[in-house]
C-alpha cells in the first residue's frame, strides 16, 4: 500500500514536469502526436483495406490521384500502401536496432568506464577495432551468413552499431563513478551489478537517452543502405530507405516518390529527438524550472 | 576620507520572472557608500547581497527588473544613462571582481593579453604603452617578476594569484568604486589573509571606495568600516563596524553573531544555531521575512514590513522592536524559564 | 570494545601517492597527498585535523577508513590491522568506520528518494528484515530532526542543511563507533552551520562516537576537537590538545594560520598580529626537500632545506616536526 502511494506521488511529480515541458514547446505535441499516429497505423496497417504488392502495369509512375493518393511507384503499386507498409518495416527497424545496440553500448561502456584498468583497456581496444574495420566489409561478410530479412537487418545494425554509444556512455561512467554518492555505495559493500544498474546508468540516463535516440535515425539511414547493397529488405516488402533509394532514378519523372517518403523520415526522426527530450526530462528527478537564485 | 557619497541609492527593487512566476530578489533597499571607503554588505545564501550590486552594475539577465527612486553614481544618474554609456562606466568608473576567478579568465588566452585587452579596451595607449601598464599592474598587486608572469596561461596561476590578476584588471583603469564579491570565500585562510591586505593597502593607496559582498563576518570585522546586514533581499540593519559588532539591535544580527564560534578566546559554549531555514524567495511571508525564525516573532512582525528605528546617525534596523525592548524580552524569557 | 581514551584508529608511517601519467604515458610521477603521517585517535573524542587546499587532509582520512588504499604504512582499527584487507574483510570494519561528506549535493544520489538512500547500506550490511529496516530509518530521520515525510522525497528537494542531516543519518544506521566527517559544514550557510555543529556535538555524546573533523575553518574546529592535528603538504607538522595548540602553537605553519584567522570582533581585529605568509603552496608533484615549509618559512635555516624534521614530542600530548623548536 504504501509503495503504491510513493510511486504514485513519484509519477505524478514527473508527468508535471513533461506537462509544463510540452505546454513551453508546442512542437514537442506535434512530436508526440506524430509518433502516436504513425504507430497506431502501423500497427493497423494489416487491417487497412492497403495493397502495397499488387502491381500494374498500365498505371506506373503516376502522380497524385484520387485512386492513388500518393501516386503510384515505377511498376504501378499503389504509393500510399507502400508507404505505410513501408513505415512500419522502418519504425520496427528503427527501434529494435536501436534497442540492440543502445544494450551493448550501454553495458560495454558502463563496465568500462567503471571497472578501469586492463577490463576497460581490452574492451575499448575491441570498441576501436571493430570501429575500425571498414563497415560495409563487415556486414558483407556477416551477411553472407545471416538469412536476408528484416531481423537479419536489425541483428547487423545492431551488432555493428553500438560503438559509438559504449564510447559514450564510457566517458559519462568515468566522471559519474567519481560522485560520492557512488564511492559511498562502493564503501558500503554494494556489489558492482548493483552499483552500475541503479546509480550510474541512472545518473547517464540524459546522455543515453539522446544517443539512442538518435540512433533511431541512424538505424532507419543504415537499413537503407544495406537495403541498397542488395542486402536488406527482400522486395516486394519495402521501407521508407529502400523507396527513397529506388525513387532516385525516378526524379524527374516522379519527385513525389522521393519527396514523400523522405518528408516521413525527416518528420519521425524529428519526433523521435523530441521524444528523447522529453524523457529526459521524464527521467530527471529535478524541478525542471530552475530557480534563478 | 570625505563624506562625500560617491554611490547613493534608494528604494532599489530588484526582480526575476521565472516560468511566469516572479521572484523578488530585492525588495526597496536604501544603500550608500562614500568616497574612499570600505563598506560590506553581510548576508547568507537568498540574502540577494549579490542581486543588489549587479542591479546597481547593470550585468543582470534579460528576465530581471530593476526599479529604484535613485540610482547616482559620483553625480550621475544611473537610470539615464543608455546601455553603451553605462558599459563604459563599469570599465572605467565601476569595477567589479568575483569569487571565482578561474571562470572569469579565459583559458586559451595569456594573462598580458587580459591585462592589455582591458587596458586598451577604456584607454587610448599604444601597445607597447598597454604592455607597460599591465606589468606595473601586476606588480601593484604584489605578483612577483611580473614581466614573466604576462607570458603564462591562467592554469599556471594559483587561486590566489588569479585573484590579484582579477584585482589588477579591475583596477588597470583606476575606477572610483570596486564592488568585490565574495572574492575570498574559494580561497585558503591564509591566502585569503595576503589578498585582504592587499585590497585593504590598495583602497588606501588608490583612495578607491571598496564594496566587499561576503557571508564571513570575521572578514568583515578586520577590514571594513561600515556594514549593512541583508536578509531575504532587505537590509535588517546597518550600522559602523564596531556598532554592528558589539552593540548589534536586530535580532538577526544578534543571531548571526552567536552562531559563530567565538574567536580565540577558548570558550567552549554551545552554538546558538539559528532554528529553520531562509524561506524561498518565491514565498515570501507577510511581514518581517525573519519571522519563522526570531525568537522574538510577534503578531505584529506578521503584518506589515517592520519599520526602520535610526539609533545614531549611521546605525538603524528594521524591527517592530528597538534593541533595548529585545533586551528586556529576552531577560522575560530567561526568567521565565528558570 | 575498546574503552574510551585508549586509542581506537591508529595510523603508522601511512602514505598514499596518486600516479599521474603524463599524456603519451611514458613517464610517471606522483602526487604524494599523504606523506608518511603516523597519529592516534583515541575512543570518544574529536579530533580535528587542519590545513590548507592540497594538504592531504582529506585524502589521510578516506584512507585511515580505508576508503582508498594505502601505498604503505599501517593502519590499525581497535587493536586490528586492517592495511591490507580486501573488499570482503573490510566489509565489517565499514560499519564500524562511517564517513559524512563535504558537499550535501554529491553525497546523496539523486536519483533515489530517503528511503531508497538510507535503506541500501542497511540492506548490505544487517540481516534486518524489511520492517526493521523501516523503522530504524524512521528512528535515525528523527534522531536528525527530520520527519518521516521526507521518506518519500528526493535530495533536491531539500536544503543544504537538511541534506547534510540525511547524509548524517545514513551514516549512523549501521551503528558506527568512528566517523570521519569530512568538511562536513563548510558548504553551509552560517547560520546552518551552528545547527549541524550542535547535532554532531549531541550525536557524539549519545552514541558514544568518535570523530575526525576534518576541516579548514579553523574557528569550528576549535569549537568542536579535543586534540587538533596540523597538515601541510601531506605530513603532520603539529598535534596537540585544543587550547595548548591555539594558545602555544610552536610550528611556524601553525602560528601563521592561526595568526591568518579573520577575527570577527572588530578591536582584537585591528590588535592582533597578523603574520602573513608570503608566497604560495608549492605543487604536491615537487614537494620541496628537507622541511616541506622551508620556502616560505620566515625562519628557514640551511639544516631545514636538507633535513626533514621528525615529529617530535615537546611537552604532554604536545608534538611539533620543526628544527628550530
Amino acid at each position: 500500500m504504501q509503495m503504491e502511494k510513493k510511486t504514485k506521488k513519484n509519477r505524478q511529480r514527473r508527468m508535471e514536469n513533461v506537462i509544463v515541458a510540452l505546454k513551453n514547446d508546442k512542437l514537442s505535441i506535434f512530436a508526440i502526436v506524430w509518433l502516436i499516429v504513425l504507430i497506431v497505423i502501423a500497427l493497423i496497417a494489416p487491417l487497412l483495406p492497403l495493397d502495397p504488392i499488387t502491381t500494374d502495369t498500365t498505371s506506373m509512375l503516376k502522380g497524385i490521384s484520387s485512386a492513388h493518393w500518393c501516386g503510384t511507384d515505377e511498376l504501378g503499386r499503389d504509393y500510399f500502401a507502400r508507404l505505410i507498409y513501408g513505415g512500419r518495416v522502418s519504425l520496427m527497424v528503427g527501434v529494435l536496432a536501436m534497442l540492440a545496440s543502445a544494450s551493448i553500448g550501454i553495458l560495454v561502456g558502463t563496465v568500462a568506464g567503471y571497472c578501469g584498468g586492463i577490463v576497460d583497456s581490452i574492451l575499448m581496444r575491441i570498441v576501436d577495432v571493430l570501429h575500425s574495420i571498414p563497415w560495409l566489409i563487415l556486414v558483407t561478410v556477416v551477411s553472407l551468413f545471416l538469412k536476408r530479412g528484416i531481423q537479419s537487418i536489425i541483428i547487423v545494425i545492431g551488432l555493428f552499431t553500438w560503438m559509438g554509444t559504449a564510447r559514450l556512455t564510457r566517458a559519462e561512467t568515468l566522471s559519474i563513478k567519481e560522485r560520492e554518492y557512488i564511492q559511498y555505495a562502493k564503501f558500503m559493500g554494494v556489489p558492482m551489478w548493483r552499483i552500475i544498474l541503479f546509480h550510474v546508468i541512472p545518473s547517464a540516463f540524459p546522455t543515453i537517452i539522446i544517443v539512442a535516440t538518435t540512433s533511431i535515425a541512424d538505424a532507419i539511414m543504415t537499413e537503407s543502405a544495406l537495403s541498397f547493397l542488395g542486402l536488406g529488405i527482400v522486395q516486394p516488402d519495402t521501407s521508407w530507405g529502400s523507396l527513397l533509394q529506388r525513387a532516385q532514378t525516378y526524379l524527374q519523372r516522379s519527385i513525389h516518390m522521393a519527396v514523400l517518403p523522405g518528408i516521413l523520415i525527416i518528420l519521425t526522426v524529428f519526433s523521435f529527438n523530441k521524444l528523447g527530450n522529453l524523457l529526459r526530462i521524464y527521467v530527471e528527478p529535478r524541478i525542471s524550472e530552475g530557480d534563478s537564485e | 576620507m570625505s563624506e562625500k557619497q560617491i554611490l547613493t541609492v534608494e528604494n532599489i527593487r530588484t526582480t526575476f520572472s521565472v516560468h511566469k512566476r516572479t521572484l523578488e530578489a530585492v525588495r526597496g533597499v536604501d544603500i550608500h557608500v562614500d568616497e574612499g571607503e570600505f563598506f560590506a554588505v553581510v548576508g547568507e545564501s537568498g540574502s540577494g547581497k549579490s542581486v543588489l550590486m549587479k542591479s546597481i552594475m547593470g550585468i543582470l539577465p534579460d528576465n530581471a527588473k530593476v526599479t529604484a527612486d535613485k540610482m547616482e553614481f559620483a553625480g550621475k544618474d544611473l537610470m539615464s544613462l543608455s546601455s553603451e554609456e553605462r558599459r563604459r562606466l563599469r570599465g572605467q568608473e565601476i569595477a567589479m571582481i568575483f569569487q571565482d576567478p578561474m571562470t572569469a579568465l579565459n583559458p586559451v588566452k595569456k594573462i598580458g593579453a587580459h591585462l592589455t585587452e582591458v587596458i586598451r579596451r577604456y584607454r587610448k595607449v599604444s601597445k607597447a604603452e598597454a604592455y607597460r601598464l599591465a606589468v606595473e599592474a601586476l606588480a601593484k598587486v604584489g605578483i612577483p617578476s611580473p614581466e614573466s608572469r604576462m607570458e603564462q596561461y591562467p592554469h599556471e596561476f594559483s587561486g590566489g594569484m588569479r585573484q590579484r590578476v582579477m584585482i589588477a584588471m579591475a583596477l588597470s583603469c583606476s575606477p572610483k568604486l570596486l564592488i568585490a564579491d565574495e572574492p575570498t570565500t574559494a580561497l585558503d585562510v591564509t591566502i585569503q589573509a595576503q589578498i585582504l591586505e592587499l585590497l585593504k593597502e590598495l583602497q588606501e593607496r588608490e583612495n578607491m571606495s571598496v564594496v566587499l559582498i561576503t557571508h564571513d563576518l570575521g572578514v568583515v570585522a578586520s577590514t571594513c568600516s561600515r556594514i549593512a546586514v541583508m536578509y531575504c533581499g532587505m537590509i535588517m540593519e546597518n550600522g559602523l563596524a564596531r556598532e554592528i559588532f558589539y552593540h548589534p539591535q536586530h535580532p538577526y544580527t544578534r543571531a548571526l553573531l552567536r552562531a559563530v564560534p567565538k574567536p580565540v578566546t577558548g570558550e567552549k559554549e554551545r552554538l546558538e544555531a539559528i532554528p529553520g531555514a531562509a524561506p524561498s524567495l518565491l514565498a515570501l511571508p507577510q511581514g518581517c521575512p525573519f519571522q519563522d525564525r526570531c525568537q522574538f516573532a510577534c503578531a505584529k512582525c506578521k503584518g506589515e514590513l517592520p519599520p526602520v528605528h535610526r539609533y545614531s546617525d549611521t546605525q538603524s534596523a528594521r524591527c517592530v522592536f528597538t534593541g533595548e525592548e529585545l533586551d528586556r524580552l529576552a531577560k522575560e524569557k530567561k526568567g521565565g524559564n528558570a | 570494545m575498546a574503552e574510551k581514551g585508549s586509542v581506537i584508529l591508529q595510523a603508522d608511517g601511512l602514505k598514499k601517492y596518486f600516479t599521474v601519467r603524463n599524456f603519451l604515458g611514458t613517464s610517471k610521477k606522483y602526487i604524494k597527498a599523504v606523506d608518511g603521517v603516523t597519529l592516534e585517535i583515541r575512543k570518544g573524542e574529536a579530533f580535528g585535523l587542519v590545513g590548507e587546499s592540497g594538504c592531504g587532509k582529506s585524502t589521510l582520512g578516506r584512507t585511515l577508513i580505508r576508503m582508498y588504499e594505502p601505498t604503505d604504512g599501517k593502519i590499525i582499527f581497535d587493536g586490528e590491522d586492517i592495511t591490507h584487507l580486501k573488499k570482503k574483510a573490510l566489509l565489517p570494519y565499514h560499519k564500524r568506520m562511517q564517513i559524512i561528506f563535504q558537499d550535501p549535493y554529491s553525497a546523496l544520489d539523486p536519483h533515489q528518494n530517503v528511503r531508497e538512500i538510507m535503506d541500501e547500506p542497511l540492506r548490505m550490511n544487517s540481516s534486518m528484515s524489511k520492517k526493521d529496516r523501516d523503522d530504524r530509518i524512521r528512528e535515525l530521520l528523527g534522531k536528525v530532526g527530520l520527519s518521516d515525510d521526507a521518506l518519500d522525497k528526493y535530495a533536491y528537494e531539500f536544503s543544504g542543511g537538511q541534506r547534510q542531516r540525511i547524509g548524517i543519518a545514513r551514516a549512523l544506521s549501521v551503528n558506527p563507533d568512528f566517523i570521519m566527517c569530512d568538511e562536513p559544514i563548510s558548504a553551509l550557510d552560517v547560520s546552518i552551520q551552528a545547527q549541524v555543529v550542535n547535532m554532531l556535538e549531541d550525536l557524539q555524546a549519545e552514541f558514544a562516537l568518535t570523530y575526525l573533523f576534518v576541516s579548514h575553518d579553523l574557528s569550528m574546529v576549535r569549537h568542536i576537537s579535543n586534540r587538533i592535528g596540523v597538515m601541510y603538504l601531506g605530513s603532520i607538522v603539529e598535534i596537540a590538545d585544543n587550547d595548548e595548540l591555539y594558545d602555544h602553537p610552536l610550528h611556524p605553519y601553525t602560528q601563521a594560520l592561526l595568526s591568518a584567522i579573520p577575527i570577527a570582533d572588530p578591536d582584537r581585529a585591528q590588535a592582533s598580529k597578523r603574520q602573513i605568509i608570503q608566497g604560495d603552496l608549492p605543487s604536491p608533484l615537487a614537494i620541496p626537500s628537507g622541511c616541506r615549509f622551508h620556502t616560505r618559512c620566515p625562519h628557514a635555516t640551511e639544516r631545514c632545506r636538507t633535513e626533514c624534521p621528525a615529529l617530535k614530542k615537546v611537552g604532554e600530548g604536545h608534538q611539533v616536526a620543526c628544527h628550530l623548536v
